[in-house]
């Protein structure tokens, strides 16, 4: 019989991966905004995003909500444990969202708003990845329940992966502006994403070598046989994809580097996975026992097989209607 | 503040303000807007079907305004789909294989419509031509509707469960059928309750910009459609309103009998004839009601439809189950009374129909104006009732929320509870300006949408061919 909790944890790996790509571009350009000229620069980049950052972003609610739906459990223990991350990351993108808005309505205070696009975006990434750091790191559970105190998420490793989450989101970023804007701005983009290229490679990499150092299994699962010659590819094909991704920045390539971006944070999250499994909360929670009652995974697994292909139909029309470069004289 | 309470206690109350404070201020936002994108849709509608330019201004018009409300019920939603598992964690714990997949449910077929639509409807016309763009609209309409139906659902699940199974260690489990947990008892009237709601508060605003700007120029053609058409809703919506209010306190009497003692300020049994009380001071701590009005015999005649029907009181629950009754009789009133003057105002326009009056009679207009508001207060009071009605439980009946909250300790909540009323205010109180600077200007002939508005120039040039490079650049 397939195991439906496995199933939930794909489904719910995919919801994140499609956020972390996705609203990544948009939180990366957030990051580098004040790095452009006020103007044709910022606006441009503005709306290289405008008409799709509402419905990248809704997949955050869907790994919320999926978390909730699939894995109670996990749900209510992760969510208390990073209390203030998470709060911080909710007024980040509180700000972030209404800036879209804003800073059209209010010429005279577009500076303001502009910068606010740049704060939220930041402190929500830097949450996010601190967050991720928190969950490798570990949980104090005992029961059913969080049972640490409400800075227990705070350490270098957590700060180190943070920073990482907003060098790979910079990275996103620069590539997705180097493909919609131009003239200056799309130079500029170029040489933001050099610069965040190795930013990334570097951070992406301190991590992988910090992560199996922390207690728990993450040394065992990686460093002894047979697992050492099943994962050491993940690592290798990442350095070649790496080295691809900056010689095709050289190169000025269109779409080329973001592809390539994209399947570096496919690897990290393949790596990431091989880290937690079978863990949700790493070493005290595993997906079994944080999965829902066989009869809300069978109710959601229908509803997701019927309405995903839907959305992700919808939604690649709606990146085509958008499609080209933003442009001072609209998409060509 | 707390002095007294201790330190579980007071984390408790904390996450409780928190709560209300986070979903009154995110439910604002869908109240105005499940009711406009639907005027939107009627107002686009109008014009593919008649072909008048007037039909496409006014829906320019409100389509700016549409976005910034939009954006900032996004956001506040975002915050929302958290809270449960930042501060109810336990509640998350014990009843997400129950409600977890409802809302699943609604961001799979709501959230999404919404927001995948939502950039074809504010900038997408001159790319994707009239048709797809009336079907955008038409999407992001259906999906705020849709996501009232899950939502909806779910909160009435609390109020009135149905269907479920308990688990070891109560945990609350699907039963064999999903239906009877999604249609549980008081959904169909709350759903048509709050829906109704959404639009009676979206044209009260539609009506007093109108008003507003008849005030100023009785002649603009754009200000006497809306107008009108906002009038035609409050005279046609109002009366439903009241009905559906009015079988939705029947339904609650049948399965939360101590929510509506609460609403109606029953401290005591009346055995023969319950008194519908107009106005009173409720005392929780000697269980009296102070300074009571009441039409003798009336609460009978409503609830049961028979003047001497006896009617229980909160003297017939136990002390440790009664709801606080003073909010609950309040807001209850303010609801009510801003039902009968919604009523009232419709009835006023049809009365200035009649007399030809409608664009002519500026204390009516003025009276618009006024009511512009009161369907967020009337919303915002409804829920109130509703949901401090049903304490002190979060599964009605069932689990309580002293046993719901999360063991976060206070000074974390305190926290993170003053960041949220800063913020909120000071971001969504720009917010609000913004729009009511919007609603200030008088809709005219050739509006610009949000796409190639004339403060957002390189939008236009972003988004589409036309290009202004004169402006916007600070
Ligand atoms: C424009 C908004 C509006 C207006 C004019 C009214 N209501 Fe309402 N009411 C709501 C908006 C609302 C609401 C926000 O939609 C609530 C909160 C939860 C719900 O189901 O609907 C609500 C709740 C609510 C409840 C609580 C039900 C429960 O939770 O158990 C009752 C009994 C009524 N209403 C009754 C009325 C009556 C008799 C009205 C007639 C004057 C009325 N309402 C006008
Ligand atoms: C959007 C309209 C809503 C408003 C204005 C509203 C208002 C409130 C208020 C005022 C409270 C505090 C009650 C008290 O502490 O005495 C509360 C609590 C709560 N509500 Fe609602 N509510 C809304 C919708 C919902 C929905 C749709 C759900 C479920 C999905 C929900 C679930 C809860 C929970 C879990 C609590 C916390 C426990 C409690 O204090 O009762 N609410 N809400
Ligand atoms: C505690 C309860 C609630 C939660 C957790 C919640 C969650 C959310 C979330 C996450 C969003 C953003 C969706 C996006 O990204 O596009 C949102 C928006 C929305 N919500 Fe809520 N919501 C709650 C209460 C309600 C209620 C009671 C209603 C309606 C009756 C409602 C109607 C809407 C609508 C129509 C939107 C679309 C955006 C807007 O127009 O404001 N929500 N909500």
């Amino acid at each position: 019989m397939i195991d439906l909790t496995v199933i939930w944890a794909l489904i719910i790996a995919f919801a994140v991966f499609m956020y972390v790509v996705m609203d990544g571009f948009d939180l990366g350009i957030g990051i580098l905004f004040p790095a452009f000229a006020p103007g044709e620069e910022r606006d441009q980049a503005m709306n290289a995003i405008a008409p799709v950052w509402d419905g990248n972003e809704t997949w955050l609610v869907l790994g919320g909500g999926g978390l909730l739906a699939a894995f109670p459990l996990a749900y209510a223990i992760i969510l208390p444990a990073t209390y203030p991350l998470i709060i911080a990351m909710m007024l980040g993108l509180v700000f972030r969202g209404v800036a879209f808005e804003f800073r059209w309505r209010d010429p005279r205070h577009r500076a303001f708003w502009d910068m606010a696009f740049f704060g939220g975006s930041l402190v929500a990434a830097l949450a996010q990845g601190i967050t991720l750091g928190a969950l490798l790191q570990g949980i104090h559970v005992e029961g059913r329940a969080y049972a640490g105190g409400w800075l227990d998420w705070l350490s270098p490793y957590s700060l180190l992966t943070g920073i990482g989450v907003v060098a790979g989101y910079s990275l996103l970023g620069a590539c997705w502006l180097a493909l919609k804007v131009e003239g200056s701005a799309e130079d500029k983009a170029f040489g933001f994403a050099r610069k965040a290229a190795w930013a990334t490679i570097l951070l992406m990499g301190s991590v992988s070598l910090a992560t199996p150092f922390l207690a728990g299994q993450y040394f065992q699962r990686w460093f002894t046989e047979p697992m050492i010659y099943w994962l050491a590819p993940v690592p290798l094909i990442t350095g070649a994809v790496a080295f691809a991704l900056l010689r095709s920045l050289g190169k000025k390539h269109a779409w080329r580097p973001f592809m390539l971006t994209l399947a570096i944070f496919l690897l990290g999250m393949v790596g990431l996975g091989v880290s937690m499994w079978p863990w949700v909360v790493p070493q005290s929670v595993s997906i079994w026992d944080a999965a829902a009652p066989h009869r809300s995974q069978v109710f959601m697994l229908i509803g997701v097989g019927i309405v995903m292909p839907l959305i992700l139909a919808y939604t690649g029309w709606a990146y085509w209607v958008f499609r080209g470069k933003v442009g001072s004289h609209g998409y060509h | 503040m707390f002095a007294g309470l201790d330190p579980q206690a007071t984390a408790l109350v904390l996450a409780r303000m928190q709560f209300a404070f986070t979903v009154s201020f995110h439910f604002i936002f869908p109240a105005f807007s499940i009711g406009l994108a639907s005027y939107l849709a009627v107002l686009e509608g109008l014009w593919l079907k008649t072909g008048k330019p007037l039909y496409l201004d006014l829906f320019r018009y409100w389509l700016k305004i549409f976005s910034v409300a939009f954006a900032m019920g996004v956001v506040s939603g975002l915050v929302m789909s958290y809270q449960f598992g930042t501060n109810w964690s336990v509640f998350s714990d014990k009843v997400g294989g129950v409600i977890g997949p409802l809302m699943a449910y609604e961001v799979l077929t709501a959230f999404f419509l919404e927001a995948g639509f939502l950039g074809v409807m504010l900038f997408g016309m001159k790319r994707v031509g009239r048709g797809l763009h009336f079907a955008a609209t038409l999407m992001v309409a259906l999906g705020t509707f849709v996501s009232a139906f899950w939502i909806i659902s779910v909160n009435s699940w609390m109020q009135t469960p149905t269907g479920f199974e308990m688990g070891p260690g109560g945990q609350f489990l699907p039963g064999p059928s999903w239906a009877a947990i999604i249609f549980n008892p008081s959904f169909p009237y709350r759903l048509v309750h709050t829906v109704i709601a959404a639009y009676l508060t979206t044209a009260l605003v539609v009506g007093a910009v109108g008003a507003w700007h008849l005030l100023r120029d009785r002649t603009n053609a754009h200000s006497r459609k809306m107008f009108s058409m906002a009038m035609w809703m409050a005279a046609l919506v109002a009366p439903v309103q009241i009905v559906a209010g009015d079988m939705h306190g029947l339904n609650t009497l049948e399965h939360q009998p101590a929510k509506v003692m609460a609403m109606e300020g029953h401290y005591q049994s009346h055995p023969d004839g319950a008194p519908l009380y107009l106005f009173g001071i409720p005392d929780d701590k000697a269980q009296r009601l102070d300074y009571a009005v009441g039409i003798p015999k009336a609460s009978s005649l409503i609830l049961k439809h028979d003047p001497n029907a006896p009617l229980a009181g909160l003297d017939t629950i136990a002390p440790e189950n009664r709801p606080p009754v003073w909010i609950v009789f309040w807001s209850f009133r303010i609801m009510v009374g801003i039902g009968f003057a919604m009523l009232g105002l419709g009835l006023w326009s049809v009365l200035a129909r009649t007399r030809r009056r409608l664009y002519e009679w500026p204390m009516l207009h003025r009276a618009a104006v006024v009511m512009g508001p009161s369907g967020f207060v009337a919303v915002i009071a409804g829920w109130v009732t509703t949901e401090v009605g049903r304490q002190p439980f979060t599964v009605y009946g069932l689990l309580r929320t002293a046993d719901s909250v999360s063991p976060i300790a206070a000074p974390a909540v305190a926290a993170s509870l003053l960041a949220f009323v800063v913020i909120y205010f000071a971001v969504f109180g720009v917010g609000t300006w913004y729009i009511l600077r919007l609603m200030s200007a008088a809709p005219e002939p050739h509006e610009d949408g949000p796409e190639e508005d004339e403060q957002a120039p390189i939008r236009t040039a972003g988004i589409t061919p036309a290009h202004q490079p004169q402006g916007g650049v600070q």
